[in-house]
């Protein structure tokens, strides 16, 4: 990993590490009668989102905002995109703006790869998810969160999730967030098993570092944590199943299948759930539901991620090295932000 | 008449000698020959080949001048060592009418460049609903042989059917581009391991196929002839290969692309990779080379499809499909099939000259290098090696897989009807 976020895969063991206890940092920062930082004082971010998402926009902003950086919001719709402007010549122009770094949700996979890559604007690029590819703030959050539930908030420190045994169950094939987490729960030395009805299974799939199984009740006693995806109701028009009611009772997480997992074992989901078709409310609103813990930790991760690519340690007018990769980075506790602004 | 002696070039490959062209014709081969009152050409070596035929080219024109011409198209061409060239139907308007497909011949015999032979719609307005009138394009001054909705699939069994029995009548093709659309939807690249990775809509192999499986079949129940363009699988080449061998009359062509390009190459996402049929995996590489050798792959046709550069400045769904291939065709297959010793240079002149010519009756080209013949020649300097640079392309796009790759051999002259079209690298 350099200066952008593009991809889980991009990240080493010790990135992600880092990540995750620059993250538990961060995570003290909320529990403060005042959530701000003055670590990117004089940054300026925009959150470039071509596609919905209310959620992950919400969650960059409140990180930048608790880093004190300047937020710029921009959605496409009613911008110029929607009337043909190209994702060149809207980058350019905000970056003419003078931005430090772009946060990038776009409906095409590689966007953000593009942005990076392509000499368009030298701003850092992170991605927010793009297309059916990567979500890697979402891995990076979702680790966190089994992290913390699975080896212990103090415990866990410095330490990756070596023999965990995560099941990911629902449409991978459409999934940014199936890869992002397969590539990244690899790396940190997780055992990972997909689960879903063969169509929604990509072609090629032999090749990710993961098992497949197309039978949820028989993976559910060996899984630490199992992890939900949202099923569009609109997949069954495309025959991936044959309708909502037999995907549920298929691959649906009810109380009673929830039963067949361990004790320790968490249930988690990326949002939004889609209740009643790959979840029931009993499950979604049970103690083992990480949901709203996800959110929470989501913000972290993210103060965490744009901490270390836009190097909060160093004077505010540098731009970072290209050359600077996270690792060589040290953390500098939360105590010393408050020092650096003092001096 | 003017006369024309190149010196010392080797014909076909073979052991050096002259040829002496008076006007429109070859007039003389052999050694030693007489260079009186003929400007000369000094071969030094070179490789003669008759002037390439290119059965599927895009020249844009009319509708996407933006991207290319008649003009800038056949002087493209002419660069790449290219005498004649067939352009596709898929223009704006469609080439479903007789007064379209004479506009673009007229162009292309007014600028002089290479013979231009238009390829004429299957379908009004390539719906693939209705037949165009075959037989009136076929009727008009450009003559029309091939027939050809590319760009789009002749999905419906019964119009193929229909096309294929039609055409008997004045012994026309029918070109099908071969891609099942409901296997097709959204699709971005080759479905495999990469576009797994990727995130990317797959074209999966079978949508290929599986329709030039059921195409061969309609070929062989109505005793027509039918031509597979740009064929990019492995799977397709054991189907060809089978239908052959049954006396189905098929021919095939394979693009230069896909004789050296991968899905791999899609991790950049970089849209100047995006094409259609897709990039395809080393295997199918291997057997797209094997069946070109071994004569089951008739012919190298380009799919020559410029873009203007912001339709491939963008991100990779948003992109436009396809690549510029006329001047870079020969070298590609040096590259491919010649340096790698499947294919000699009389099997390029075959691959890339007389089959084409023969499948779209190019009356003129594809000749044997031999007195009496058509002074169409193309010769190439095979131990050149240098990087492409897209800014010196005659073409009006620059959209090139090979920006900065080193290829092998240059074309230095070509020479239509006896008339230089390109000296020394340079258009005339």
């Amino acid at each position: 990993m350099q200066r952008h976020l593009i991809s889980a895969a991009d990240l080493t063991r010790d990135d992600a590490v880092l990540i995750l206890d620059t993250a538990e940092e961060m995570a003290r920062v909320a529990d403060r009668p005042i959530k701000k930082l003055p670590t990117l004082r004089g940054r300026t971010i925009v959150n470039l989102f071509f596609e919905d998402s209310t959620r992950t926009r919400i969650s960059f902003e409140a990180a930048e905002k608790r880093l004190s950086a300047d937020v710029i919001n921009f959605s496409a719709k009613g911008s110029s995109v929607s009337k043909g402007e190209s994702l060149k010549d809207t980058a350019q122009t905000l970056e003419a703006m003078g931005v430090d770094a772009v946060v990038i949700r776009h409906g095409a996979s590689g966007a953000p790869y593009r942005l990076a890559t392509s000499g368009w604007i030298d701003a850092a690029v992170i991605n927010a998810g793009d297309g059916t590819h990567q979500h890697p703030t979402q891995a990076l959050l979702d680790a966190f969160t089994m992290r913390r539930r699975l080896v212990g908030r103090d415990a866990g420190l410095g330490q990756d999730l070596a023999g965990k045994r995560i099941t990911i169950v629902g449409d991978v094939l459409h999934s940014r967030v199936a890869r992002s987490n397969v590539d990244l729960l690899h790396t940190l030395g997780a055992e990972v098993t997909l689960v879903a009805p063969p169509t929604l299974v990509p072609v090629g799939v032999e090749t990710w570092p993961c098992e497949v199984s197309y039978d949820l009740d028989s993976t559910l006693p060996k899984s630490d944590a199992v992890m939900m995806l949202r099923v569009q109701r609109e997949r069954m028009n495309a025959a991936f199943f044959p309708t909502e009611r037999e995907y549920s009772r298929r691959y649906g997480l009810d109380g009673e299948r929830m039963a067949k997992m361990p004790e320790h074992a968490i249930v988690m989901h990326p949002g939004p759930m889609v209740r009643g078709m790959e979840i029931t409310a009993e499950v979604a609103d049970s103690e083992r539901c990480t949901v709203v813990e996800q959110v929470a930790n989501g913000v972290s991760i993210r103060m965490a991620v744009l901490y270390l690519l836009l190097g909060g340690n160093e004077p505010a007018v540098a731009h970072p090295s290209p050359t600077t990769t996270l690792a060589s980075r040290r953390f500098a506790p939360a105590s010393e932000f408050r020092t650096n602004e003092e001096k | 008449m003017s006369k024309i002696l190149i010196r010392g070039a080797k014909v076909l490959g073979g052991e050096p000698q002259d040829v002496l062209i008076d006007g429109e014709t070859i007039a003389e081969v052999g050694v030693g020959l007489s260079a009186e009152g003929a400007e000369v050409v000094e071969a030094g070596g070179k490789v003669l080949l008759p002037g390439l035929v290119d059965l599927h080219t895009h020249l844009r024109e009319p509708g996407r001048e933006d991207s290319e011409t008649v003009l800038t198209g056949t002087r493209a061409a002419a660069s790449g060592g290219y005498t004649a060239v067939f352009a596709m139907a898929n223009t704006f308007p469609v080439a479903d009418t007789a007064g379209v497909v004479e506009q673009v011949y007229r162009l292309g015999q007014e600028h002089g460049y290479c013979d231009v032979q238009p390829i004429g719609a299957v379908t009004v307005g390539l719906e693939g609903r209705k037949l165009a009138e075959l037989g009136a394009m076929h009727e008009s001054a450009a003559g029309v042989t091939v027939f050809s909705d590319d760009g789009k699939c002749v999905d419906d069994a019964v119009i193929m059917r229909r096309a294929l029995e039609y055409v008997k009548a004045f012994g026309g093709v029918v070109a099908q581009h071969a891609q099942e659309p409901r296997l097709t939807e959204g699709a971005q690249m080759n479905e495999g391991v990469v576009s797994a990775e990727l995130g990317l809509g797959g074209w999966p192999a079978v949508a290929e196929e599986s329709v030039i499986a059921r195409d061969v079949l309609l070929a062989e129940h109505v005793g027509s002839r039918v031509h597979i363009c740009h064929l990019s699988t492995a799977g397709s080449v054991e189907i060809v290969r089978w239908a052959k061998s049954r006396g189905i009359q098929v021919t095939a062509e394979v693009t230069p692309h896909h004789l050296l390009l991968t899905d791999e190459l899609v991790r950049t996402y970089n849209p100047v990779y995006k094409v259609n049929p897709p990039l395809r995996t080393e295997r199918d590489v291997h057997a797209l080379r094997e069946a070109l050798a071994d004569g089951t792959i008739d012919i190298v046709a380009t799919d020559h499809a410029p873009h203007p550069h912001e339709d491939k400045d963008c991100e990779w769904a948003a992109a436009a499909m396809g690549m510029v291939g006329l001047e870079t065709a020969l070298s590609v297959v040096q590259e491919t099939m010649v340096d790698t010793g499947l294919l000699d240079w009389a099997g390029v002149a075959d691959r890339m000259s007389v089959k084409p010519a023969q499948i779209g009756q190019a009356t003129g080209h594809g000749r044997p290098v031999s007195a009496g013949e058509p002074a169409n020649l193309t010769l190439v300097d095979t131990e050149y090696r240098g990087s492409v640079d897209p800014a010196g392309f005659a073409s009006r796009s620059r959209n090139t897989p090979y920006e900065g790759r080193e290829l092998p051999g240059r074309v230095t002259h070509t020479w239509l009807r006896g008339k230089a079209t390109l000296v020394d690298g340079k258009l005339t």
